[in-house]
């Protein structure tokens, strides 16, 4: 038993939910209790579905548990091919109905349904959406994809996107350009937007593009064993990683690696004198491990920050995240906790979070900004507009969407020359954000705290990056000084004023201390 | 007098019920924790269950209530589904470990789910157990709010029925009011009465565990929710008596209300007219703006949260509109049969659900105005039917006077805003 207040994944099902959500012609009979079909709305609400997700929930009551449950999941079966009358049905059970063990694809093999009836044993106790997602789609592969003869161009699946990712949908069609700029075809993309039979024709594609390991990986890696397809490695997240692709690709494909710049702008406003401000801020990296592998790449090779803590919540990927923070001299966090994560983020004080929506509160109630960069989403996470993170137009949208939290370059030295100044000061937050309001010139605002931090309770108000009652002491002075440095980088300075006296075992922490500390980290 | 004028001769109370099974598209019980845990600030909810319990009300809450809230699951692994004794020295752990960092918790709720129920997890036993260890400090109680039991608006109720037998017991002569509602509407409610002259007033539940209820033989009490069942009948068990009527939604549900308490506690007309006078030209007024959009315009019902039949009486009797079907999760006529009483026959009434079959009803009517879940409400926009969220009903302040046009509103909104946008080229 473990008690939980955010998750970061639901559970197994929803992640089959998002694979034949994302499918056409394909419908899933949940074996499940009244109240699970509160996951409709995530499909129908976040991401703004049209459509119903094409699941038939059986509904039994606690009535029914001493009775014939497997009668009514027999009768949800039948009734659900009749209406919609899918090209394949797959069928399992939720967390309750895993307790009962009704078995529904014994049950629905038992049933002459004239279509491929998938079993899903997706394991509710054990294992979490990710899991659903990739074992999903694999059964799916493994059921319907057969070995048959190439297409006589070149050509690829695309798999991996689902519903209710993040950003697959723009993804696909920056990838698509990519391969097409090449003059390789894409034959299915997949599970987004498939249907069964496209998936039977799978084996048909020269290679795969795995844009999505959490989701496809273990398909990819079935489909290399049956079909004798090799999958690609690299997930074009990024400038670098997508140059990376398109090598990795041309080289599966045996083309020319050629691209198209001419929309990729993300070098040069990286390079630009206006971005000098970027250097060496201090970022903290949390998501899903593809995106946080990506991000770490992007954060220190091209935007020129310090990447000063990472971790993904899908233990699936604990080994790969582990290494890569090896690489960068950090000890990865892998975890689901998101009170651990807190944790993390308040004793690395960075000066930006890159993570999810969860980051995203924790950077509210921190004071630090955040750009998200990761599932799970929310509805904000489904823009009207076209915003890739993959690709050349994705590496421009990550350089806007990542430095769009900060306070821009002019405007931080503003800040520190006219620190005391009552409109211009640095809770006001960045001058571009409609949100922040200067502050009334009352000590500390109450009532306007309150607002900026509805539901609050007790245990918020532990101030962030104090140690905690040991012997160290903030003398007053260097207290008063330490409020005169800006809110972005206060922070770091409290954190790096602490360690510094703490190796030289100074328990008073003077001003004097305060700048020996800036002048010895100086960079 | 202020009691409605004519009662139809045939009413929806007398009409049969279509009863149909197959998939419902309804919350479970654990839902009403967002709204309660609001409302009783030293309590914090425990849901004994799976991933999908939290799953579910971090979803339902819509958006996250991100300061650390007072509510969490205590999620069962496959360990636990082994061997019930050790799933109770876990639970034990994980609320010791909760209650030493929350010291500010005085009423723990241990909220059993469809996993629980199935591996017959005794909660009612921990609670007793834990109430033992805890003592004096943190009371814990225990109720269901799984899907294989409760609907929705069912897990409040079963929250407040497990806290009446718990309650003091008072020979005093009180009024108690039923229902958790916002402290603005509760604080209109209770201005009203006063100013009748009725007293003590109190409420259940209680915004802290101190402050909560007496109960005995001369307590009176009247509902403030329609999906208070099993709370009446516990509060029944102890001696107190409901005071019947309409539910107060609108200025003649409202006057309906406040007149059966006033006649419980022998107000006269006077005295009702000058409280009331004001406050119902003001509901009638508000209503009145609302009711021009929606006057003449057809409307039905997904079953939701109870609410469905209290809504209809309104919408139909003082905005004029016309239901063609009323679907309701539950229907208990003790509860919500004098609303029955005031609706006309002629609408389909529905108890329960098969979500496709009741979908194909809504296409071939084609209301103007389809209200349902959040589940179905895109599908059917994008079909061209217009909807309105049934979720929203529950969470925004919609009791009584002051709030009579916020309810018409509400309704009238998505038909507005269909009015409104032009979307196509000018031509």
């Amino acid at each position: 038993m473990k008690l939980t207040v955010w998750t970061y994944e639901g559970p197994p099902h929803v992640g089959a939910m998002r694979v034949a959500t994302g499918m056409k012609g394909l419908h899933y009979v949940l074996h499940a209790p009244q109240g699970d079909t509160y996951a409709d709305l995530l499909f129908t609400m976040i991401e703004r579905r049209d459509h119903r997700p094409p699941v038939t929930y059986t509904t039994f009551e606690g009535r029914d548990l001493g009775a014939d449950t497997a009668g009514i999941f027999k009768t949800a079966c039948m009734d659900a091919y009749e209406r919609f009358r899918p090209q394949a049905l797959i069928v399992g059970a939720s967390c309750t109905a895993e307790l009962i063990q009704d078995d529904p694809g014994g049950l629905a093999e038992a049933m002459d349904i004239p279509v491929p009836v998938i079993a899903l044993e997706l394991p509710s106790y054990q294992r979490k959406e990710g899991f659903g997602t990739d074992e999903t789609f694999y059964q799916i592969v493994k059921a319907l994809a057969r070995p048959m003869a190439r297409t006589p161009e070149i050509s690829c699946n695309i798999l991996g996107p689902v519903a209710l990712g993040f950003r697959h949908r723009d993804d696909i069609e920056e990838v698509r350009s990519l391969l097409w700029e090449m003059g390789i075809a894409v034959n299915v993309v997949a599970p987004l937007g498939a249907t069964p039979e496209q998936i039977t024709t799978l084996g048909q594609a020269h290679f795969n593009v795995m844009l999505y390991p959490e989701h496809a990986e273990t398909a990819c890696r079935h489909l290399e064993k049956v079909c004798d397809q090799p999958y690609t490695k690299t997930v074009p997240l990024g400038v670098g990683a997508t140059h990376d692709f398109v090598a990795e690709v041309a080289a599966l494909a045996g083309v020319e690696p050629r691209k198209d710049l001419s929309r990729l702008r993300q070098p040069w406003w990286s390079k630009s004198v206006d971005s000098t401000y970027l250097t060496g801020k201090r970022v903290f990296l949390f998501g899903d491990a593809t995106h946080v592998k990506a991000a770490a790449r992007i954060a220190r090779d091209e935007m020129g920050f310090e990447v000063v803590g990472m971790g993904c919540y899908n233990r699936e990927f604990a080994r790969d995240i582990r290494a890569l923070a090896k690489d960068y001299g950090l000890t990865a966090l892998i975890t689901d906790d998101y009170l651990e994560v807190e944790k993390a983020i308040e004793e690395a004080a960075p000066e930006m979070i890159l993570g999810t929506q969860m980051e995203r509160h924790i950077g509210k109630r921190l004071g630090i900004p955040c750009a998200v960069i990761s599932a799970p989403v929310h509805v904000q996470d489904f823009p009207a507009r076209y915003s890739p993170q993959m690709g050349w137009e994705g590496a421009n949208v990550i350089f806007d969407t990542w430095i769009h939290p900060l306070v821009m370059g002019l405007e931080e030295h503003l800040l520190h020359m006219f620190r005391e100044d009552f409109e211009f000061h640095d809770e006001a937050g960045p001058s571009h954000h409609g949100g922040h309001a200067p502050k009334p010139v009352a000590e500390p605002g109450a009532p306007v705290a309150e607002t900026a931090r509805p539901a609050q309770d007790a245990q918020d108000d532990a101030a962030p990056g104090s140690t905690g009652g040991d012997v160290m002491v903030w003398l007053e002075d260097a207290e008063k000084e330490l409020k005169k440095i800006p809110f972005f980088v206060r922070g770091k300075a409290r954190r790096n004023t602490e360690k510094f006296a703490a190796e030289q075992g100074v328990t008073e922490i003077s001003i004097d201390t305060l700048y020996e500390a800036k002048a010895h980290y100086a960079r | 007098m202020n009691r409605p004028a004519t009662i139809p001769a045939q009413t929806c109370r007398d009409a049969p019920i279509l009863k149909q099974r197959g998939q419902r598209e309804v919350f479970c019980g654990l839902t009403g924790i967002i709204w309660l845990h609001r409302k009783m600030q030293d309590a914090f909810f425990l849901v004994v269950g799976s991933r999908t319990c939290a799953h579910l009300l971090q979803s339902a809450a819509g958006v996250m209530i991100f300061a650390e809230p007072r509510f969490g699951t205590a999620i069962l692994e496959e360990g636990d589904l082994a061997g019930m004794a050790d799933a109770h020295d876990e639970l034990d752990r994980e609320v010791a470990r909760l209650l030493a960092r929350r010291p500010d918790i005085r009423q723990l709720f241990l909220v059993g789910s469809c996993p629980s129920e199935v591996i017959k997890l005794d909660l009612a036993r921990a609670a007793e157990r834990l109430t033992v260890e805890h003592a004096p400090h943190v009371r814990v109680l225990n109720y269901s709010g799984s899907g294989i039991e409760t609907t929705f608006t069912q897990g409040e109720d079963a929250c407040l029925a497990s806290m009446v037998p718990v309650l003091p017991a008072t020979q005093a002569r009180e009024l108690l009011l039923v229902g958790a509602l916002p402290d603005v509407v509760e604080d209109q409610a209770v201005k009203l009465l006063s100013e009748m002259g009725i007293g003590p007033i109190r409420v259940l539940p209680a915004p802290r565990s101190a402050e909560m209820p007496g109960i005995g033989e001369n307590v009176v009490y009247a509902l403030l929710q329609p999906f208070l069942g099993d709370t009446a009948a516990a509060l029944d068990r102890r001696g107190a008596r409901m005071i019947s009527a309409p539910f107060p939604f609108g200025e003649e549900g409202t006057t309906a209300w406040l007149r059966a308490i006033a006649d419980e506690f022998g107000v006269d007309d006077e005295t009702f007219d000058r409280v009331t006078a004001a406050p119902r030209a003001r509901a009638r007024k508000a209503v009145a703006a609302a009711a021009e959009t929606l006057a003449g315009k057809s409307i039905f019902f997904f079953p939701d949260s109870q609410l469905e039949i209290p809504f209809a009486r309104f919408l139909i009797r003082e905005c004029g509109m016309e239901a063609i079907e009323i679907g309701a999760p539950y229907i208990h006529k003790g509860l919500v049969g004098p609303d029955m009483d005031l609706i006309p026959a002629g609408p389909t009434i529905s108890e329960g659900q098969d979500v496709d079959l009741q979908l194909d009803r809504c296409r071939a009517a084609r209301p103007d105005l389809t209200v349902c879940g959040l589940g179905l409400a895109n599908p059917l926009e994008a079909e061209g039917l217009t909807t309105k969220w049934a979720i929203e009903l529950v969470f925004t302040p919609v009791h009584f006077y002051e709030q009579a046009g916020d309810l018409a509103a509400l309704f009238a909104r998505p038909l507005r805003r269909r009015a409104l946008l032009k979307l196509e080229a000018a031509e």
